[in-house]
């Protein structure tokens, strides 16, 4: 039983061992072709071999999973620094990630006000509405296969349209302050979850329900027990695009007004002022909220929906 | 038993057939009225602020009566406060709040079909000037996306490290850099169609590469075993099992990515100081307060992405019948 799985590893690190191999012969015919053109681009490209071997070393270990994209991140970032000094980039077409973390460091105050205008109230804030109003508004369909074979295929139009077109109109309704984000966020993330809780709830076989009737189950207890949990991992996919969403939302509205704050409010005034690094702080910001705001649903997706296969599958 | 017999329709042919088409749409064309229904029944408090103060000029006498007492009452308050007058003139406005469905209409008939295309007043013309960063930024993105995902699916290196790194850069809100890459790259000297482009690439190329993932692991085990039995490289394997087994999934993902590609350079037409395109259209209807004009866009929009994604439907539709698929 061991020897097996023993076999499958050792054959595993062969190919790992072959595929390093063909890595290194075509980096180094690269790197020799970049030597006659420029040394930065070969010490460039040496460095970034290097980070890439032991990369490749890595993926042989237990922690592969969380240490190899981390090394990934950090290749970039150290070659993305490197290239701007060796290649002494101007900062107003890209500042190194050293400038951006000065700029963050600083501005911190400013940084932490924008976040909470856009991201709490704008984002988070349509973001609620929206999904409650969407798995609210499914629930009452799914209970009628008219309205269910009507909506999902005019849901699934209205989800792929530009809806980010409508923040101009909104902006015009609700003001300029938070409010207009939060009514583009609710636009926005409406109709992906409305589509993908209806699709959920009617993933249930025939099978299933029958033995739900066998149990003498209400209607109330069927919703429930049945169709919310085989509803459960079509809800969280809706709710992940959701999350993106509302923040390219709440970002986008504020390009077409805001108050003297936000996150879109900052990019767009500190571009028109060249201030690059401070930018790419705000760009940071955004990827952090966008990156934990998907994190936290996805942990709430494994806890809630371990018992499906598309999660049994990694532990 | 002549031709013309076997030709004739069974009895009750065309009432079932009409019976499936009431089947099909019913619902839909249902659904759809009600919209618009709703839409009409909204126009009425939405505009009542500006069809109560056209009344008012016109010396009618309406319940708050002047407009500063109005202007914080809510437009349902209004419209049950004075209802005849915010009946009456609420689908006819200038400049309404929220234009009727058939203002819209007509205006898109207008600008669509009422303009020369060279006009620049034609939404066709405007449509063109964003349909080419669109189409350019698909191509690029598609093509990234299935080459990024021929690499992952090749190499465990790739797979465990690019992977999370490609779903993260999902999660930032490219479109909120948007202006930054049109400004940085037309400080350095690139303009025109390729700064929209690129933004429509980033948007599109994740949609396929998680599609062709997905797809290019289709093959069973069997038939990569097979594969293997013949001695086929990976190449062939690539070329010959790998990739026509993942069509679906590549149609699938491309309807989706060439619908972010529009996004992409809609958004990318903001911050250039809306000269042309339907971005363009929408931030000057939102500067000029031309509710209709700001609403044929968005319509003109989605009707070019309805548009983009029949075609593709269509192609799919082709190919995988041409292939034995569907």
């Amino acid at each position: 039983m061991s020897s097996s799985a023993d076999r499958t590893r050792r054959i595993n690190d062969w190919i790992l061992g072959l595929e390093a191999l063909r890595w290194l012969l075509g980096a180094v015919a690269v790197i020799s072709l970049g030597a006659l053109l420029f040394w930065q681009v070969s010490l460039l490209l040496a460095i970034w071999l290097g980070l890439w071997a032991a990369n490749i070393g890595l993926a042989r270990t237990p922690m592969a999973r969380i240490a190899s994209p981390i090394l990934f991140g950090l290749t970039l970032l150290i070659l993305w620094e490197m290239a701007c000094r060796l290649f002494a980039i101007p900062t107003v077409i890209l500042p190194a990630p050293t400038q951006i973390a000065a700029a963050f460091a600083t501005n911190l105050p400013t940084l932490w006000a924008d976040f909470v205008q856009t991201v709490l109230k704008g984002a988070l804030g349509g973001w609620i509405i929206g999904c409650t109003a969407a798995i609210a508004t499914a629930l009452l369909v799914a209970r009628s296969d008219f309205l269910r074979r009507g909506l999902l295929p005019v849901g699934s139009f209205m989800a792929a349209l530009p809806i980010v077109g409508t923040a101009p109109i909104l902006v015009m309704w609700f003001g300029f302050g938070w409010e207009s984000k939060a009514a583009v966020v609710v636009v926005m993330v409406f109709f992906p979850v409305l589509v993908n809780t209806v699709a959920g709830l009617s993933d249930t076989t025939a099978m299933q329900r029958d033995l739900m009737r066998t149990y003498g189950a209400s209607a109330g207890q069927e919703l429930r027990f049945l169709r919310l949990q085989a509803a459960l991992p079509f809800i969280f996919n809706g709710l992940k695009i959701a999350t993106t969403l509302a923040l390219i939302g709440a970002i986008v509205a504020e390009f077409f007004g805001s108050p003297t704050l936000g996150m879109g409010f900052r990019i767009s005034t500190e571009v028109g002022r060249l201030n690059l690094p401070m930018v790419w702080a705000s760009i940071v910001v955004a990827a952090l909220a966008g990156s934990l705001s998907y994190g936290a649903i996805a942990l709430l997706e494994k806890r809630l929906t371990f018992w499906h296969p598309s999660q049994r599958g990694r532990a | 038993m002549t031709d013309a017999t076997f030709a004739a329709t069974p009895p009750g042919a065309t009432s079932r057939r009409l019976r499936e088409f009431a089947r099909n749409f019913g619902p839909v064309v249902t659904v759809i009225a009600a919209l618009i229904g709703l839409w009409y029944l909204a126009c009425i408090p939405m505009n009542a602020q500006n069809s109560l103060l056209l009344a008012e000029r016109e010396g009618i006498a309406v319940s708050p009566a002047t407009a500063a007492e109005r202007r914080d009452v809510g437009g349902i308050a209004l419209a049950f406060a004075t209802p005849d007058q915010a009946l009456a003139r609420a689908f006819d406005q200038d400049r309404p709040r929220l234009p009727t469905p058939h203002q819209v209409v007509t205006e898109l008939w207008d600008t669509i079909v009422g303009q020369k295309i060279t006009s620049k007043r034609s939404l066709v013309w405007h449509a063109g000037i964003t349909l080419a960063p669109t189409l350019l930024g698909f191509l690029i993105g598609s093509i990234a996306g299935i080459a990024l995902a021929v690499g992952i699916v090749h190499s465990r290196v790739m797979d465990l490290s690019v992977m999370p790194w490609a779903i993260a850069s999902q999660t930032i809100p490219i479109l909120a850099i948007a202006p930054m890459i049109i400004v940085v790259l037309n400080s350095i000297g690139i303009q025109g169609v390729l700064p929209k482009a690129i933004i429509s690439a980033y948007l599109s190329f994740f949609p396929v590469t998680v599609g062709m993932v997905k797809g290019l692991r289709a093959a069973s085990p069997s038939d990569l075993d097979l594969m293997r039995t013949w001695n086929a490289s990976g190449l062939r394997t690539l070329l010959s099992l790998r990739l026509p087994m993942s069509l679906p999934y590549l149609f699938a993902s491309l309807k989706i990515a060439v619908a972010a590609a529009l996004v992409g350079a809609i958004v990318g037409e903001l911050p250039t100081g809306a000269v042309s395109g339907l971005g363009a259209r929408l931030l000057a209807g939102s500067y000029y307060g031309q509710t209709v004009q700001i609403w044929s866009a968005l319509f003109g929009a989605a009707i070019v992405a309805a548009l983009l994604v029949a075609v593709i439907a269509a192609v799919e539709r082709f190919t995988l019948r041409r292939m034995g698929l569907a």
